[in-house]
């Protein structure tokens, strides 16, 4: 064994080595067998689920679809720039920024509470173990399948769930990205903080001190950068996500495109397309101003 | 009120099977001082561990003061809690916190959460904090954010915070590991001092012999999860010292506090106080 490894290091030993010890010299990485193995695996895999999702690359670069697809492309250029369109354009861009926002908003107020519930960190009942531990345990599973139950069905069901309740407009979408985002959100905060230092929390814990302000004065120094860029990527989601959800019906950019799609109007599309990416830009520069203020 | 504790017949097993502490068992009168010494993975910190409510004997039971810890309510335990101070090996603070607010913290288990919460704010005692801060000698760094320390101000940022929370029963676990002599001397003696004071039990363990033999009343050798020897400093010799560090090494380790020939000639150093046991 030990031969080998300096055989492997020294490849210009190996005449006398080999020579005077009758063993084989190693030219083969050990490991590439099981990596090549590992690759036909993935891709026997992957070939039949991209069958099944009927994905078939030849079918855009057939003569009709190519004609039809460049002819709306070519319409991309110049965007839409009319001042009517501009003005519409504003108006479904603050209503989507408010749809966003306010289901953050909404989101980060439900999960806040459940992220904490399901640290372990914060448990009072595991130190020693001490009193309560069943309570505690049961309460942290009923936890985690609320949140389970809120982020599995998707904001787009809800959606359509809820424009049939508060009629067409935003305020469906506000709810429906609330009640997806806070399941998200509160998963991945719990995440956080079990991933962070729990070292300062249990000392507080220890000392008497209550959950919430174990979490106050323990983690949220260590975490706060992360919980912070966290939420603000889960807006900049909601604002993909609420445009989505205005092509159900629920107002905003995703409205105005669904009406601009319809009537393959490509000039008005790559002007709201265009909007998009300078949103999702202002959102990481917001992000990074944040970190940068946390730091 | 300060807080005596006994352990009896304590036996503490880890999740991995490992036995930590086999059968030990240990009383403390309120307002008595104790070192705990003994190699590193004989059991010390288990056993401080244990006093400060983090873990729960496997066998045999734990009192604290009169009450049996582990058959308290989650109310009583939390209270019992906010009377036990535990100085920590790495001191507990986050990186980001100021020093100020890191020391006020020691006060959580008494504070309502609304004076809590109004003191994330604008902290509401620095007087308090200072003032423990001064006994350490760190009241400059105040307001620094605690990266900005070194390992051995974070240490007593640390102690600050127990000496804040003012307990009835003070437990270190190796307060003094990262500071050098001169300030470990110091450090334990203003925890010391803060013991004395209010009259309050104090519970350190220390790899330092002689810092031990300078400032407890009564030293407990701990050694592969027992106890090894329990009695007053001058009862400690050398003989003694050597068997209980047998599995480390053939010399006995020191902080260089006072000079190691009073060990090594089996005479404990000199001591301003009588023992108070």
């Amino acid at each position: 064994m030990c031969q080998t490894f300096r055989m492997a290091l020294h490849p210009l030993d190996q005449g006398p080595v080999e020579s005077s010890e009758m063993q084989q010299p190693v030219r083969r990485d050990p490991a590439a067998r099981h990596r090549l193995t590992s690759l036909v695996l993935a891709l026997l895999i992957i070939w039949p689920l991209l069958r099944i999702a009927q994905f078939d690359p030849a079918v855009i670069f057939e003569a009709n679809n190519l004609e039809v697809f460049g002819n709306f492309l070519k319409q991309f250029f110049p965007p839409q720039t009319s001042q009517d369109f501009l003005l519409l354009l504003l108006k479904a861009v603050i209503e989507t920024l408010a749809m966003a926002t306010a289901g953050i908003a909404l989101a980060v107020v439900l999960a806040v509470p459940l992220g904490l519930l399901l640290s372990h960190s914060l448990s009072i009942s595991r130190l020693g173990p001490g009193p309560g531990r069943r309570l505690g345990q049961g309460i942290r599973t009923i936890a985690r399948l609320l949140l389970l139950f809120l982020r599995g069905i998707p904001e787009i069901v809800w959606a359509l769930l809820l424009v049939r309740v508060f009629g067409l407009g935003p305020a469906a979408g506000v709810l429906a990205l609330a009640i997806t985002y806070s399941g998200m959100l509160g998963k991945v905060y719990s995440e956080i903080l079990e991933a962070s230092d729990t070292r300062p929390a249990r000392a507080l814990l220890l000392a008497g001190s209550g959950r919430g302000m174990a979490f106050l004065y323990g983690l949220l120094p260590g975490t706060a950068q992360e919980l912070t860029s966290y939420t603000i990527y889960r807006w900049e989601c909601a604002v993909r996500a609420s445009v989505i959800m205005g092509f159900v019906g629920a107002g905003g950019l995703g409205q105005l495109m669904d009406q601009s799609m319809k009537m393959l109007n490509g000039s008005e599309v790559s002007s709201i397309v265009i909007v998009f990416l300078i949103l999702v830009l202002m959102a990481d520069a917001i992000s990074f101003f944040c970190r940068k203020l946390l730091a | 009120m300060s807080l005596g504790f006994t352990l009896n017949r304590v036996t503490l097993l880890h999740a991995n099977g490992q036995c930590a502490l086999k059968d030990i068992s240990l009383q403390a009168k309120p307002g008595e001082k104790i070192a705990i010494i003994g190699p590193s993975g004989a059991g010390k910190t288990s056993l401080l561990n244990m006093l400060a409510t983090a873990l729960r004997p496997t066998q045999g039971s734990a009192t604290i003061g009169e009450q049996a810890v582990w058959s308290l309510g989650k109310k009583d335990l939390r209270k019992l809690r906010a009377r036990i101070g535990m100085v920590h090996q790495q001191a507990p603070v986050p990186p980001k916190q100021r020093v100020v607010t890191a020391v006020l913290a020691g006060k959580l288990g008494q504070w309502s959460s609304t004076r809590a919460l109004l003191s994330l704010l604008y902290p509401l005692d620095i007087a308090g904090a200072w003032e423990v801060l001064e006994q350490l000698e760190i009241s400059d760094r105040i307001f620094n954010r605690c990266d900005e320390l070194s390992g051995g101000q974070l240490q007593r940022v640390g102690v600050a915070r127990v000496l804040y929370q003012s307990p009835d029963l003070i437990l270190a676990d190796e307060p003094v590991s990262a500071m050098d002599p001169t300030l470990s001397d110091t450090t334990i003696a203003s925890l010391h001092r803060a013991a004395t004071a209010r009259g309050v039990t104090f519970v350190a363990s220390l790899h330092a012999v002689d810092i031990a033999l300078k400032w407890f009343d009564r030293i407990v050798g701990v050694k592969s999860g027992e106890i090894a020897f329990d009695c007053t400093p001058d009862e400690v010799s050398p003989e003694r010292l050597l068997d209980l560090y047998a599995s480390e090494s053939n010399v006995i380790p020191v902080q260089g506090v006072t000079d190691v020939s009073n060990i090594q000639n089996g005479i404990a150093p000199t001591r301003s106080r009588s023992c108070g046991v």
